[in-house]
């Protein structure tokens, strides 16, 4: 029967064969507690994992529909605040000269920061092969694409003449107009076009065999047709898993370099210029460090909702939320090192510009905002993310976690809005307050990703059973004298 | 085609005899279509001056003084605005030393404003409103921007291709003092004077020779702006 599953995944009994069966109880009570903690060493049978994973996706409650209206009813706002803006102009916002730019394009910063992470869990830990990124890398990798699709919007929101976008594209026309690639705004362009679709066809090639596994064992109706093109005819043979896995190598290790290069022309756009606060050597890999910071917060806490709302207690456990957390406290020091550099350097320089700046941030009115960033990137990670109790406890790390999103989404806004409002000539000296369309078009902004993840979840598998599958069959328990020891098979 | 010949339209500022009457700025809005915002605009930030009086005041209260600067768009020869625009929309005149702006190819990423340390540029957040009867006095040589648009002072072009046209038709030389924007026409001391600094016996050219009291504002930043200003007294506006 299953070799006409075709998902390549045979329903093999976890019993057989496991040495910690015919061990005395003190052996046995070893491996029972090795599988409660592990979910790589914690095997269950095909057809339980397709019940607990892909059950929840055929039924919606009535706490999915309200929530699917809410958020849908807030993007459609936002929706018509923006089309409200292009009938009237960008007036109707709070900027001003100098700040021409403010919460659009702190959104674009923090969203494609959001959108980072994905590929750094997905693609770097599986060329790192950390075994215990199975279950937590489509999340993150899904994440990553709306993430990436929201942020792209924003360019185009903050733009006076939205309906002139495709000026800025490189297309033959009759008066052979060009681009100018001299503008960092078109290598950002180029960079986030790029990263786009390989982040969409990375998420997608990694996806296959799960499409399968849905197309085979659960969809119906349109589902199935979908299911059926998406998943590209895969069998689960041989030799389409060897394809797949010299695929998923060269996608990862391709990838890799263009997320960092991305983000640090994110940077670029305002290291480039000559506004002081902007113009700084550094912006590459602070921008990049804090990226990383906030998209692997905003994954924990995607793993936490998903885990409490579909059920996925088994999946994700407190060892991801561990190995997320030691990942959280690097980032969270690394951050803080770069922004050390930034601030050190025009401290020391004490040029007035750079030190009306300084002044404004760290006692001046950024000043409340300013130390919540600091305490949400630095203090709160640093003092609590050393303690294995904390790492493991869900609840304290949401907390963290939408602490340092905040912080970096404050980072972001300190950085644009608030920056800019200071130049060398202080008659020009500006200050920017949020209007309500800003306000409006960012909750929509953040519905729309909550929204889009609605409507995944109950299209895709969000956790990745293959990977989980395949880390199952790689990892094992093994007797070494009295002591159980987890052991991997890794033929490569 | 005309073939122009080069040139660097230079503008000099003589602080010592500007007043702060902003007659300038008046004169300015006339020609250039530029728009008036209303006050509520204002307040918020918005107003829009291609030329406009900064003014500074020096010591506490009752010994104070004020200080005037004429500000309008420098017409850098190394402009920081041109190469952030990714459509094109502000580029440079090589051969007139100008910073143009094309108003109907601008897309409004307002990038040009954000590096431009003298904050000369103009964005448009609404469409312009000319309140009767201010309509009726439009210069047809200008285009009347759209919201969403950004702008800054062109050194009056339009006033430019006119003389030279002019010249042209008339089979002679642009002489000095023909191009005249629509500021330095006005302006009741003489405080700004107008030429092309190529022209060694023009008038920019001739204040300029060995003139002691010379600079160009925020010079450290190397962005080679074509006006200058002449100090005022004791003035340390800008040096």
């Amino acid at each position: 029967m299953s070799v006409h599953r075709g998902d390549g995944l045979a329903d093999g009994n976890p019993a057989d064969g496991n040495p910690a069966d015919q061990a005395p109880s003190e052996v046995t009570d070893q491996a029972r507690q090795a599988r409660a903690r592990y979910l790589l060493l914690d095997e269950r049978p095909m057809p339980d994992l397709v019940a607990q994973l892909l059950g929840p996706m055929q039924r919606a409650g009535p706490l999915y529909w309200l929530l699917f209206a809410v958020l849908g009813c807030m993007v459609l706002v936002a929706g018509g605040v923006w089309i409200y803006q292009m009938w009237w102009g960008i007036g109707i916002t709070g900027l001003n000269r100098p700040v021409m730019w403010a919460v659009y394009i702190a959104n674009f910063v923090y969203f494609i920061g959001i959108g980072v992470a994905g590929t750094f869990i997905s693609a770097v830990l599986r060329v790192l092969r950390f075994q215990w990124r199975a279950p937590i890398t489509r999340a993150a990798e899904t994440l990553t694409v709306f993430a990436l699709a929201t942020s792209g919007l924003f360019p185009l929101i903050h733009l006076g003449r939205t309906w002139k976008f495709y000026w800025m594209l490189p297309y033959p026309n009759q008066r052979r107009l060009w681009p100018s690639y001299h503008s960092a705004l078109l290598w950002d362009l180029t960079a986030i076009l790029t990263y786009l679709t390989s982040s969409v066809l990375f998420a997608w090639l990694v996806m296959i065999p799960d499409l399968a596994t849905v197309r085979d064992r659960i969809a119906r109706g349109w589902r199935h047709r979908l299911m059926n093109v998406l998943a590209l005819g895969w069998r689960g043979t041989e030799g389409e898993w060897s394809h797949l896995k010299t695929a998923t190598t060269i996608f990862s290790l391709a990838i890799i370099p263009v997320m960092i290069l991305m983000h640090s022309i994110v940077g670029w756009d305002f290291a480039m210029t000559i506004q002081a606060g902007w113009q700084s050597t550094v912006f590459g890999p602070y921008f990049v460090s804090g990226a990383l910071l906030s998209g692997a917060a905003a994954v924990i806490i995607v793993l936490a909702v998903a885990r409490k709302t579909l059920h996925l207690e088994y999946f994700l456990r407190a060892e991801h939320f561990d190995g997320m957390g030691r990942f959280l406290l690097v980032l969270s020091l690394a951050w803080a090192y770069f922004y050390f550099n930034d601030v050190l350097v025009p401290w020391y320089g004490q040029l007035p510009v750079d030190k009306t700046i300084l002044q404004l941030f760290t006692s001046g009115r950024a000043a409340p905002l300013w130390s919540l960033m600091v305490f949400s990137n630095l203090v709160l990670p640093a003092a609590t993310l050393w303690s294995r109790r904390v790492r493991t406890s869900i609840p304290a790390m949401v907390v963290i976690s939408i602490f340092v999103n905040i912080g970096m989404y404050l980072e972001r806004y300190l950085i644009v809005a608030v920056t800019l409002g200071r130049n060398e000539l202080p008659f020009d000296w500006g200050a920017y307050v949020p209007h309500l369309p800003e306000i409006l078009i960012t909750v929509g902004a953040f519905s729309l990703i909550g929204f889009l993840f609605l409507v995944f979840v109950k299209l895709f598998p969000i956790i990745p059973i293959w990977e989980v599958r395949e880390g199952q069959m790689k990892q094992g328990l093994r007797r070494i004298g009295r002591d159980l020891v987890p052991t991997r098979v890794d033929p490569d | 085609m005309i073939a122009r010949t080069e040139r660097k339209w230079t503008m000099v500022v003589d602080l010592d005899k500007c007043t702060g009457c902003e007659a300038c700025v008046v004169a300015c809005h006339a020609e250039n279509n530029v728009p008036i915002v209303s006050q509520e605009q204002v307040v918020r930030g918005r107003a829009m001056h291609w030329i406009h009086i900064e003014r500074y005041w020096e010591g506490e209260y009752p010994n104070v003084r004020a200080r005037f600067i004429p500000l309008l768009c420098q017409q850098c020869q190394r402009a920081p605005c041109e190469p952030v625009c990714p459509v094109y929309a502000t580029l440079h005149s090589e051969q007139e030393n100008l910073n143009l702006q094309i108003y109907n190819r601008c897309v409004g990423t307002r990038y040009c404003q954000n590096n431009d340390p003298y904050k000369v540029r103009f964005f448009n957040f609404f469409d312009p409103v000319f309140d009767e009867p201010l309509n009726e006095q439009l210069n047809p040589d200008v285009t009347v921007r759209s919201a969403g648009v950004m702008e800054k002072c062109t050194f009056c072009v339009q006033r430019i291709r006119r003389a030279e046209e002019r010249a042209l038709v008339e089979g002679r030389a642009l002489q000095d003092g023909e191009v005249v924007p629509a500021c330095v026409e006005t302006c009741p001391p003489s405080a700004l004077v107008f030429g092309d600094l190529l022209d060694a016996s023009s008038a920019v050219a001739q204040l300029l020779q060995n003139n002691q009291r010379a600079f160009r504002l925020l010079g450290h930043l190397g962005t080679e702006p074509s006006i200058y200003y002449l100090k005022g007294g004791t003035s340390r506006v800008g040096a």
